[in-house]
């Protein structure tokens, strides 16, 4: 299997820039994700490893060897769609074997082959079956076993559950995650669910307009996002972000927030101008005394937690809190933040402030 | 406004039985979700309450009066369908104002204006009344597009999945807005839709539907707390309820009960029966653990920064587990 190495890359299509300097790497083994809005390059990222798209500068490394202008067949790569592109008029079994008939691998190499991946898959009693008739998991994990069959070096995936409604994604989310824990082939998944990317992937890349604003895994990303973007792309609901203009400097361990006082992590620079206070919801919390007040909007009951939603002198503020704690639309609350998780933004760069939570990851 | 009632209504189509035996009632200014998988016989009720489709059997009420015979303009419903239909040629105002331009309507022109202005602010996009639908966003047509059904002044709106093909960020606001709107037209509203946050956050009530019956009706807390079937169950809830064979966790059995239903968040770590780990799943606000407890697959919640690895051992008790028999009906 295989290691992949993106080295500054770039792609154009005439005056339009699809993805900028890119540069991260994909580790042997790694199930990774390229997440972001429809438009970032993610796909247009996907396709340059694959092949189907050259990049027109920048490096891209297969197993140490550079590849960035090689045909897709040379690159050994399999590539899964978001539509399930089976031949309709062959069996299952045709299906699979397709690919390695291509390749003019002997029958009965060809039947041992099918039988391992159909076990792998659970699709063994329906290879004798026509497509046609196929449910939609099934199909699914056909166009999977047509990947797999050919052993390529890696998988490039592309958002191939979009098409599934909710209950059945999370399903098929949870069986290809086992499949590549049992194959541990290296695989680049392209979605723009961040709940999708958190729930598969090691590692995860945030794009925004063809630019890479982030890198790392789940957890790191979501407790110390490098830009407000990621900060608003993962997690739902998002990142609370509080609006304050003023002057900070490197070492404070407070921002004034509408006259009180607000601690947070060591800041490692300083900044003024038009600044953000960036909390979590699940780090909001509610108290009859506190001295910031604000509003409540708006509750919506989730089981076992509520988001409720405030008007702060600083900006709409959403809270998670435990769905037996009482929050009336109308009341006024104090809200109080834990000071441990907050992320400063300086909004002109839409950039994170160097603190002592964040210092580690962020980078230049 | 009117409520709206089915009564032992049942479809079929060729073998398929899609909607069977339901009893419902919209009561007025209800906001109603039903939820279920694909499949579940959803659509198929707001068609028939629409007068899309004919009931093979059983009675429809609109504000108390039979409308079986009625034809779809005449029972005075409007929907919105999960693809924004607009046309594109027209600015959104012509689009708003369309429904009411309908013969059948005749609304004078000077009501039209107000009207299309009052809902433009109430969707919050008056100062995008003179674009053309093509120019606007996903978001913005959908909202034009149920803004076109705000316009009139039906006894039920009736939505199919209206914000399924919305990105996330989209749905989360514009679910908090339908709260809104029909919280502050005090419209009857039926929802149909398989996503559960969309049940849970909206709806006044809940209606779970499995395989075109109605199983169970209620407020979002009580179908939560109070699940009537193991299939409910599952429904809501993310992760899923982990339904387990009783006495896998010691937990006192009700007589009749073969199956133990335990939320995610009702497992205990720490003391009980060994499990072993086997995926860790970092959400941010929340950490999963996939755990085997010998051949059963659980899932448990735990800190979002837990050290745990695949592999290792934690032990695990059950909390305030519920009960369901071999039928999967709850048992108490």
């Amino acid at each position: 299997m295989a290691e992949i190495v993106i080295k500054n890359v770039r792609k154009e299509f005439g005056d339009f820039t699809a993805v900028k300097e890119s540069s991260f790497t994909i580790e042997d083994g790694e199930f990774f994700m390229l997440l972001g809005p429809s438009g970032c390059g993610k796909t247009t990222t996907l396709r340059m490893i694959a092949g189907l798209e050259l990049p027109t500068s920048g490096e891209i490394y297969l197993d140490g060897e550079e590849i960035a202008q090689r045909a897709p067949s040379e690159r050994d790569i399999a590539f899964v769609f978001q539509m399930f592109a089976l031949y309709p008029h062959m069996n299952v079994y045709n299906n699979l074997a397709y690919p390695l008939k291509s390749q003019g691998m002997p029958r009965a190499q060809i039947r041992a082959k099918i039988d391992e991946v159909a076990g792998i898959l659970g699709i063994t009693d329906i290879l004798k079956k026509p497509v046609g008739g196929l449910s939609g998991g099934d199909r699914q994990r056909v166009a999977l076993g047509r990947a797999i069959v050919r052993e390529p070096k890696a998988f490039m995936m592309d958002e191939p559950l979009g098409a599934l409604d909710a209950e059945f994604r999370e399903h098929m989310a949870e069986e290809l995650r086992a499949l590549h824990d049992r194959m541990g082939a290296t695989t680049v998944y392209v979605t723009h669910d961040q709940l999708e990317a958190m729930q598969m992937g090691d590692k995860i890349v945030v794009m925004n307009n063809a630019v890479v604003e982030q890198f790392g895994t789940p957890q790191e990303i979501y407790d110390k996002p490098a830009t407000m973007f990621v900060a608003d792309f993962i997690g739902s609901p998002s990142m609370n972000f509080l609006d304050f203009s003023g002057t900070i400097a490197n070492g404070d361990t407070a921002v004034d927030l509408n006259g009180h006082p607000m601690g947070m992590p060591e800041l490692r620079e300083g900044a003024s101008g038009d600044l953000a206070f960036g909390v979590r919801p699940e780090h909001v919390h509610l108290t009859d005394d506190g001295t910031y007040r604000g509003e409540v909007l708006a509750t919506e009951y989730l089981g076992t937690t509520q988001i409720v939603t405030l008007q702060t002198p600083n900006g709409e503020v959403k809270a998670r809190i435990a769905s037996d704690q009482t929050a009336k639309t109308g009341e006024t609350v104090g809200l109080s933040f834990n000071p441990g998780t907050i992320t400063l933004f300086d909004k002109s760069s839409g950039r994170a402030l160097k603190s002592a939570l964040n210092e580690g990851v962020l980078h230049g | 406004m009117a409520e709206v009632s089915l009564h032992n209504v049942s479809k079929k189509f060729g073998k398929t039985q899609a909607v069977v035996d339901v009893d419902l009632t919209v009561p007025d200014g209800a906001f109603v979700v039903l939820l279920g998988p694909t499949g579940a016989g959803k659509t198929t009720t707001l068609r028939l309450i629409a007068g899309l489709e004919k009931p093979d059997t059983g009675d429809i009420h609109i504000g108390g009066a039979s409308v079986n015979g009625l034809t779809p303009a005449q029972r005075d419903v409007a929907m919105v369908f999960q693809q924004y239909s607009l046309y594109p040629h027209l600015t959104v105002r012509d689009n708003l104002a369309f429904p009411l331009r309908s013969p059948i309507l005749k609304t004078p022109e000077d009501e039209i204006a107000r009207k299309v202005q009052d809902v433009a602010e109430v969707l919050h996009i008056p100062h995008k009344l003179d674009n053309k639908a093509t120019e606007l966003s996903g978001g913005e047509m959908q909202r034009v597009s149920i803004g076109r059904a705000l316009v009139r002044d039906p006894s039920i709106y009736l939505m199919d999945e209206p914000l399924s093909s919305l990105d996330a960020k989209l749905r989360a606001d514009l679910r908090v807005e339908l709260k809104r709107i029909h919280a502050e037209l005090n419209a009857t509203l039926l929802y149909v839709t398989h996503d559960q946050i969309e049940a849970m956050t909206m709806a006044s009530h809940v209606g779970v539907l499995d395989e075109g019956r109605l199983v169970q009706f209620g407020s979002p807390r009580e179908i939560y707390e109070n699940p009537k079937t193991a299939y409910v169950a599952a429904r809501l809830g993310q992760p899923r309820i982990n339904l387990l064979p009783v006495g896998v966790l010691e937990a006192p059995a009700p007589a009749g009960a073969t199956t133990m239903g335990l939320r995610p968040e009702n497992i205990r770590q720490g003391d009980g029966h060994d499990a072993t780990v086997t995926r860790v799943e970092h959400l941010g606000d929340q950490t999963r653990l996939h755990l085997k407890l010998g051949s059963h697959d659980v899932i448990t919640l735990t800190d979002p920064h837990s050290s745990l690895n695949p592999g290792e051992t934690v032990q695990i008790a059950a909390q305030n587990p519920i009960f369901f028999d071999t039928d999967g009906n709850r048992v108490a």
